[in-house]
């Protein structure tokens, strides 16, 4: 079976990380695909994942009593899901494929065992996670923001 | 076409409306063409014209055209206020004022051999749409060419059929995101910044150019500068008061700048002192 | 007629220093009016000391003074019979070279088009009688905005270009004036036709008068004059150098731009907001302000429209009205616009400071706010 690590390595979360790093997570990783419409997860699930999107479209959803809410969509190249480095380990929003979407996965108990034995590793990844978390703060702070609403009471 | 100095620069020329096009439920765009046998107004990508509908006002709104001798003037605007609205009510045949062009233009010849990133939000996308034609025109100039478009819902979104023509061409990344979408949107959803890792461009070797209101320039601005790119790879248009778009009657002052003649359109580096900051 | 192109404002002519009495001011007045010039300059009304039409000497304030501090104007009688023996009061002359409300143009309606009426009128031809040399600045500082940028204010141009200026150096320091800080005063130097100064006391009367331009030599022709003696001259100098030694306040401009660029921040503004009215005073009463709004309206069938061109003040929430809201909407951040591009902006600008030193707006400020006292205060806080 060819192994997965040619396409980590091109993964843009995977940037310039060793490839001693590189080999030993591998193993935690596995190949998916989904089709448009599919669910990969639902808010309040178990969340033991981390995507790494090669192609495709995810939707991030929140779950209203009124169906759900898109609040992003992420695409190739992007990563979804940190929730498996923080107890108790639970999405807070559901995915779902809009297109049809090819991902690597990787096994959220692999990764957080490799980073126990090696924080060296455990950094490397937070410090790629830190800058997304930033980023999507950042993005979802301006999408609050509603920049584009025209002002109420306005003349002119 | 800036008027000699013997006549006065506050008296509008005669257009007359040759189109009409509704864009959104408040978007709609107009094609004048100068009344008489006037020739065309010559203008660069990032100017604007006052409008004046006939005593109801003027205001100022930039040019979405093509800068190569279409001899159309067009300018898409967002019914918000009284001359506003009284433009939405234009039909074919009716007659405009149309004082300029006025101010600076977007350094489209100056980012010949690089990468250009366009960031559009909202009614942002129309000054960008000139500086797009620019680059189409002399494509095999330009480097990589990305267009990233943000706006408030998919009904928000302007210019639909061109930016899907856009989209269809290999040679240009457009990318189009809306802050909120019902369920049947099949696009993406995200701020405009979300649209940037998409995009593919060589830090070291690309102009960038914004338009939109400020926080969503302030905020793609970091965005691109955590991709390596430096202050003066930026432009960015700004938009204040402005009553006379000639740099007279003071309102569209921002610190030393009169944005209607200085600007609007900046070099980011010109203005970084100044954006961003409170009630200036 | 002062040529207004470029830095040249004095024209190339043999200036002469001459003595002129009284009577010969009545007849220097009579004399531009039968050239078809209209006559303002400083009149009591109202309590104070204004600028309109004069037909004689008599209109002017004879034997008046004022006294000025921050919110503070009173007339005072001197016990002479001085005709201009008090500071600037609430008017400048840009009120004619930029009128408070002008119409740009007029139009009608012609089935879906528009007929623009052609341009009318010719601009009047005034004497400016009694510009003080701080008013000879501002009126400089206003040329720069209206006539020397790309575009070209045609109604201001047709209405300076044709003015006849009769200056008048200050033999009276006013209570809020600061022109040697600006460098504007107290002393006439360039921009007139005539400059006069006048001494009165000990039982004489006389003006020195010197030409400024060909135009001011030429009507001394039909004036009875002669030429000043040296004692003359030197007691004119003599007051001028009092009248600088009594300035009743300083700037400090060195370094100001930087110094209030840097400043945005400074809580000094949130003091002097917690004074000001955002009543614009300071922005009316101001010789080099210039900002104005344009309004088209219509007459009432909608058929007639016009475009008017009214003062505007940045003290005002519309000034920076954009879409929904204003950009400006508190009053430290008006305040801190109007003294930084007074003070600051302006030298980007125009190339000089938008200030000349004559006191206007802190005389006129209902709260006394004072403009040296409170750049003062901002270059204090650096220390």
């Amino acid at each position: 079976m060819k192994t997965l690590e040619p396409i980590l390595r091109e993964h843009p979360f995977f940037e310039g990380l060793e490839p001693s790093y590189l080999a030993l997570i591998v193993g935690c990783a596995s190949n998916v695909v989904f089709k448009a419409g599919d669910v990969l997860f639902r808010d309040g699930e178990e969340a033991n994942l981390f995507y790494l999107i090669r192609h495709g479209r995810l939707a991030l959803e929140l779950t209203s009593e009124r169906g759900p809410f898109t609040m992003l969509t992420i695409g190739d190249g992007e990563i979804l899901g940190w929730s498996w480095i923080i107890p108790p380990y639970h999405w807070h929003f559901s995915a779902r494929a809009v297109e049809d979407t090819r991902a690597i996965t990787l096994d959220g108990n692999c990764l957080r065992a490799k980073c126990e034995e090696d924080h060296h590793l455990g950094y490397e990844l937070l410090k790629r996670f830190a800058r997304i978390l930033e980023d999507r703060l950042r993005a979802t702070q301006l999408q609050l923001l509603d920049v584009y609403c025209p002002y109420p009471g306005e003349k002119r | 076409m800036s008027p000699g100095p013997c006549e006065s620069p506050m008296r509008p020329q005669p257009y007359v409306v040759r189109g009409v096009r509704r864009e959104t439920h408040d978007v709609f765009t107009l094609e004048l063409e100068p009344a008489g046998d006037a020739a065309p107004l010559a203008f660069g990508p990032g100017q604007f014209t006052m409008l004046y509908a006939f005593g109801m006002g003027e205001v100022p709104i930039s040019i979405s055209g093509d800068p190569a001798g279409n001899t159309m003037l067009v300018h898409t605007i967002r019914a918000v206020g009284t001359v506003t609205r009284a433009l939405e009510r234009c039909r074919k045949g009716d007659v405009l004022g149309v004082r300029g062009p006025f101010g600076t233009c977007w350094p489209v010849d100056e980012a010949a051999g690089k990468d250009v990133v366009l960031a559009a939000g909202g009614i942002g996308l129309a000054p960008l749409r000139s500086v797009m034609y620019r680059l189409l025109a002399r494509r095999e100039r330009y480097g990589r060419i990305a267009l990233l478009y943000g706006t408030r819902t998919p009904e928000d979104i302007v210019y639909r059929d061109e930016l899907e023509e856009w989209r269809g061409r290999l040679d240009l990344n457009v990318q189009v995101t809306v802050d909120r979408a019902g369920s049947d949107w099949r696009g993406n959803v995200g701020a405009v910044t979300t649209l940037l890792p998409r995009a593919e461009f060589d830090p070291a070797n690309t102009v960038a150019m914004f338009c939109g209101p400020e926080v969503m320039m302030r905020f793609t601005m970091l965005a691109l500068m955590k991709r390596g790119l430096q202050a003066e790879q930026m432009y960015l248009s700004m938009e204040r008061n402005m009553k006379c778009g000639i740099g007279l009657c003071g309102h569209c002052q921002l610190g030393p700048f009169f944005i209607c003649k200085d600007g609007p359109v900046f070099p980011y580096d010109r203005v970084k002192w100044l954006f961003g900051r409170e009630e200036i | 007629m002062t040529t207004v192109n470029g830095d040249m404002t004095e024209q190339l002519h043999d200036k002469r220093t001459v003595v002129i009495e009284p009577a010969g001011l009545d007849r220097l007045i009579e004399v531009l009016s039968r050239q078809g010039y209209e006559v303002v300059g400083p009149t009591l009304r109202d309590g104070a000391i204004i600028y309109d039409r004069l037909a004689s000497t008599a209109d002017l304030p004879v034997g008046w003074t004022d006294e000025q501090g921050p919110g503070t104007y009173r007339l005072r009688r001197r016990g002479d019979n001085a005709l201009f023996g008090y500071a600037v009061g609430p008017h400048s002359w840009k009120k004619f070279l930029f009128p408070p409300a002008l119409t740009l143009w007029r139009a009608r309606q012609a089935g879906e088009s528009f007929e623009m009426e052609a341009e009318t009128a010719a601009e009047p031809r005034y004497v400016f009688f009694g510009v003080r040399p701080c008013e000879l600045q501002a009126m400089e500082i206003q040329d720069r905005v209206f006539m020397k940028g790309a575009h070209i204010d045609p109604s201001y141009r047709s209405r300076r270009e044709n003015i006849f200026v009769v200056a008048v150096n200050c033999g009276h320091a006013g209570g809020t004036c600061f022109c040697v800080s600006m460098q504007t005063g107290p002393r006439a130097t360039f921009g007139h036709d005539l400059a006069l100064t006048e001494v009165v006391g000990n039982g004489s009367h006389y003006f020195v008068v010197e030409t400024g331009s060909g135009a001011g030599a030429e009507i001394l022709d039909d004036i009875p004059h002669r030429e000043a003696r040296d004692e003359e001259i030197a007691a004119a100098d003599r007051l001028l150098c009092d009248t600088a030694g009594r300035m009743s306040r300083e700037l400090e401009t060195n370094g100001i731009r930087d110094l209030l660029y840097r400043n945005y921040e400074n809580p000094r503004w949130d003091d002097v907001a917690g004074r000001c009215l955002t009543c614009a005073n300071c922005t009316f009463v101001c010789p080099t302000c210039f900002c104005h709004t344009v309004e088209d309206v219509t007459d009432l069938d909608g058929r007639h429209a016009e475009r008017r061109r009214p003062w505007d003040f940045c003290f005002t929430a519309d000034f920076s009205y954009l879409h929904g809201g204003s950009v400006r909407s508190s009053a430290k951040s008006r305040y801190r616009q109007w003294m930084t591009h007074k003070l600051a902006a302006w030298i980007d600008q125009f190339g000089t400071s938008g200030c000349v030193g004559c006191g206007r707006c802190i005389t006129w400020c209902p709260v006394g706010i004072d403009i040296t006292e409170e750049a003062r205060a901002i270059r204090e806080s650096e220390r």
